[in-house]
């Protein structure tokens, strides 16, 4: 076993992706971001009323680890939507001020 | 642990010539730094594709010694008429 992430990690991760249609990977929890970035993609969720779910990396290394992996994208927050990847807050930010982030929540938010 | 906004910006027209590269320092701290980049190899991709392209370009930079790198990418105007 090295820090790198083992299979076990990505399962777990793919099952929490398929299993929400608004899932959020985050550092620390919707009411307590641990990060500006997270707490960032967290304004642009509330802001457009999205129902979603979190997971706090810093809770689990294997799934702070995996989640760059599962991915291939280097940092935290994550934003995956229908079990697709979105992208980090960066991106989050432009699709907001475009308006496809709204139409791309549309059938979820609530 | 930081990074000099040069040294980002070398990295990044490296591995993607035509790149024009603005970088900001956000904080003033070496570590927080926002880049806008223009190339036409992000042609035909998805915004997800292109910020890979400039994380790669960074080698594994970003997520570790740069915390912080707040990333926007762009076709040149010229290539969006198209």
């Amino acid at each position: 076993m090295t820090d790198a992430a083992t299979p076990d990690a990505q399962t777990r991760i793919a099952d929490i992706v398929k299993g929400h249609d608004i899932v959020l990977f985050m550092k620390g929890t919707a009411l307590f971001p641990q990060c500006g970035f997270s707490s960032r993609a967290i304004a642009i969720l509330d802001r457009l009323g999205a129902n979603y779910e979190t997971v706090d990396v810093l809770q689990d290394p294997e799934i702070r680890q995996g989640i760059k992996e599962y991915s291939d994208w280097p940092t935290v927050p994550q934003l995956y939507v229908r079990g697709e990847f979105v992208g980090g807050s960066d991106i989050m930010m432009e699709m907001f001020e475009s308006g496809e982030l709204q139409q791309l929540l549309g059938a979820d938010a609530g | 642990m930081a990074m000099a906004a040069g040294e980002i910006e070398q990295l990044i027209k490296a591995a993607i010539p035509d790149a024009e590269v603005t970088i900001t320092d956000l904080a003033g701290d070496g570590d927080h730094y926002a880049a806008r980049v223009v190339s036409r190899s992000f042609a035909g991709l998805n915004r997800i594709k292109q910020h890979q392209l400039v994380y790669a370009a960074l080698g594994g930079r970003v997520g570790g010694e740069l915390h912080a790198l707040q990333l926007q990418t762009a076709l040149p105007e010229t290539e969006k008429a198209k």
